[in-house]
């Protein structure tokens, strides 16, 4: 079937638009990079996304154009519904979500390509280099491991699998199905012309590890791995780019995979954690309940008490953690803050790199609530102002303010870069009840002399605390 | 393709992508991480490519559940990375009204 356009016209065109999507793709991603740009930058990527799929509707000799746009249309519109829909909290498990779609789009193309290959063997075989179907078949692979994986962490994050299935030798059985896979992948290659069940095995192999190698890993450690499996993605949309020859493919995969693989160690180093300890140890789910020697008592105090004090306060340094989000409590948080403002207390925010599920995901939470970001310090830039601050609040963290985490070595958290609230003059935690955190590990922060408890839900706790702030004129 | 001017290619695409990167703010982690995400949804115009010129009804289907899950890329990445970096102003803006909900 011929093309909308005279073959030669059509190709300059689409060449020439993915040279502009190429360079829209690179400018958005660095604009994203600083906070102040970052809006523009992804409609800048998203204009370069519209350019390239317009063009592509010129390729010459396509057909199907029906189901194309049907196809478009069903997988766009889902995910614009559910992509408008989903809460802040929930974020990281979408991304996890519409990136495992990527690789197994990724997958979809080389199956097609390596199907052709079966269906058209007798004439192409001679002609067929064995270099575009290594391609294609390492494409599938990592496409396909991206795919099954990601929705293992969509679902763990999404609460739908709910424990970790390990057993022993997992890890044997892992490198067995890699082994298998590859093997299949190279005789696919090395024989010339595929046949349809060796083709069917792989798939079958590579969606299997993917799901055998993500089970294992606990929640906390999945956001490394979803940023994995997002670099994975782009490298499998590259080597597909290379089977069909389609530079923008190339381009935007392999600036994704090498960003990916980038932005995946740098959070791997935020959680102090090696990318090796998170997919093959599997802690992320405690086993061990450390409680170390815990002196004093813990001392509740009032609310209406703890917003006096704040009140009177010069310099406070509030600490959310994924509990203030879960109890929806940020936005009554920043009114609590403003009001101090207004008084003329100097406020802070201070995020550590695990604070919410994922690195920046506080962040994010915060601006949903209106929290300017130039009040956010990471831990870096606030450690050393605790020494100066009349109060730290600590609202639903744990462990990324425990001290233990700096003298006990035998504390699973132990070499875990924390917050020093335990340096502030006061400090307020606000927390539920008088349970273990997250880890299981005794906060020692909590039995300090100059800590106070707050029981009761944030939310309601962050109100009690606005009225003892306003009564204390 | 030439083999030798993609190789070109893939080397200076991945120095890129490091250098883009390598300066990040860890507050914009989350979102930067769903942008890049974003960007490979360009896997969809592959999967329209491989649509297009699928013959036999097997490749059809393949075909079209490609394309499905790589426009579920494309649009699903950009609305959840546009609705996260539109939350995030300084201080100077806070008064600015939202403008979408």
């Amino acid at each position: 079937m011929a093309g909308l356009l005279p073959d030669n016209v059509a190709t300059l065109l689409i060449d020439a638009s993915y040279l502009l999507v190429a360079f829209l793709f690179i400018m958005g991603l660095k604009a994203m990079s600083s906070p102040v740009t970052a809006r523009r930058g992804i409609v800048v990527a998203g204009v370069g996304m519209l350019i390239g799929t317009v063009m592509s509707f010129l390729y010459p000799g396509m057909g199907n154009f029906a189901l194309m746009l049907l196809a478009i249309a069903i997988g766009g519109g889902l995910a614009w519904w559910s992509g408008k829909r989903v809460a802040m909290t929930d974020m990281p498990q979408m991304i996890a979500l519409y990136n495992g779609m990527g690789g197994g789009a990724a997958a979809a193309i080389a199956a097609v390509e390596l199907f052709r290959m079966v269906s058209t063997q007798a004439e192409t075989a001679a002609a067929h280099r064995p270099v575009v179907t290594a391609l294609a078949a390492a494409g599938a692979f990592i496409g396909a491991v991206s795919f099954s994986g990601s929705l293992i962490a969509f679902g763990k994050l999404q609460g739908l699998i709910k424990r970790s299935f390990r057993f022993k030798g997992q890890q044997v059985v892992n490198l067995l199905i890699v082994a298998a896979t590859l093997a299949i992948g190279a005789s696919l290659v090395v024989a010339g012309y595929p046949t349809m069940q060796t083709i069917v095995l792989f798939f079958a192999l590579a969606l299997l590890l993917g799901v055998t190698m993500t089970l294992p890993i606990g929640g906390a450690d999945m956001p490394v791995v979803i940023s994995l499996y997002n670099a994975f993605t782009g490298l499998a949309v590259a080597f597909e780019g290379f089977v069909l020859e389609n530079t923008a493919m190339i381009i935007a995969g392999i600036v994704v995979g090498s960003a990916g693989t980038l932005l995946t160690q740098l959070m791997a180093k935020a959680m102090n954690r090696s990318l090796g300890n998170v997919l093959f140890s599997g802690f992320g789910e405690t086993e061990v309940a450390a409680g170390g020697d815990v002196k004093g008592a813990l001392k509740p105090i009032e609310p209406s008490d703890a917003g006096v004090m704040m009140a009177f306060a010069q310099k406070v340094i509030v600490i959310p953690g994924y509990g203030m989000a879960v109890a929806q409590a940020q936005h009554k948080v920043w009114e609590l803050c403003q009001l101090l403002i207004d008084k003329g207390v100097m406020v802070r925010f201070a995020i550590h790199p695990v604070a919410g599920r994922m690195p920046g995901h506080m962040n994010v939470l915060l601006a949903e609530a209106g929290v300017p970001y130039d009040l956010i310090s990471d831990l870096d830039e606030i450690n050393a102002e605790f020494e100066t601050a009349d109060v730290a609040l600590v609202i639903g963290a744990n462990d990324v303010v425990n001290p233990i985490a700096r003298t006990d070595k035998g504390s699973p958290i132990y070499g875990m870069p924390i917050l020093n609230a335990d340096k502030a003059r006061n400090v307020l935690v606000i927390k539920r009840g008088q349970g273990a955190g997250f880890s299981g590990i005794e906060n020692h922060l909590f039995y300090l002399d100059n800590t106070r408890m707050v029981y009761g839900d944030a939310q309601k706790v962050a109100a009690e605390l606005i009225h003892g702030v306003k009564a204390a004129g | 393709m030439e083999g030798v001017i993609a190789l070109y290619i893939v080397m200076l695409a991945a120095f890129t992508g490091y250098e883009v990167i390598a300066r990040v703010p860890v507050i914009l982690h989350t979102p930067l991480m769903s942008g890049s995400n974003f960007v490979h949804g360009i896997v969809l115009v592959g999967a329209m490519v491989a649509l297009g010129r699928a013959d036999t009804l097997l490749e059809q289907v393949i075909g079209f559940l490609g394309v499905v899950l790589g426009a579920g890329n494309a649009v699903g990445g950009y609305v959840v990375t546009e609705r996260m970096l539109e939350m995030f102003r300084s201080s100077g803006q806070k008064k600015k009204p939202k403008e979408a909900a």
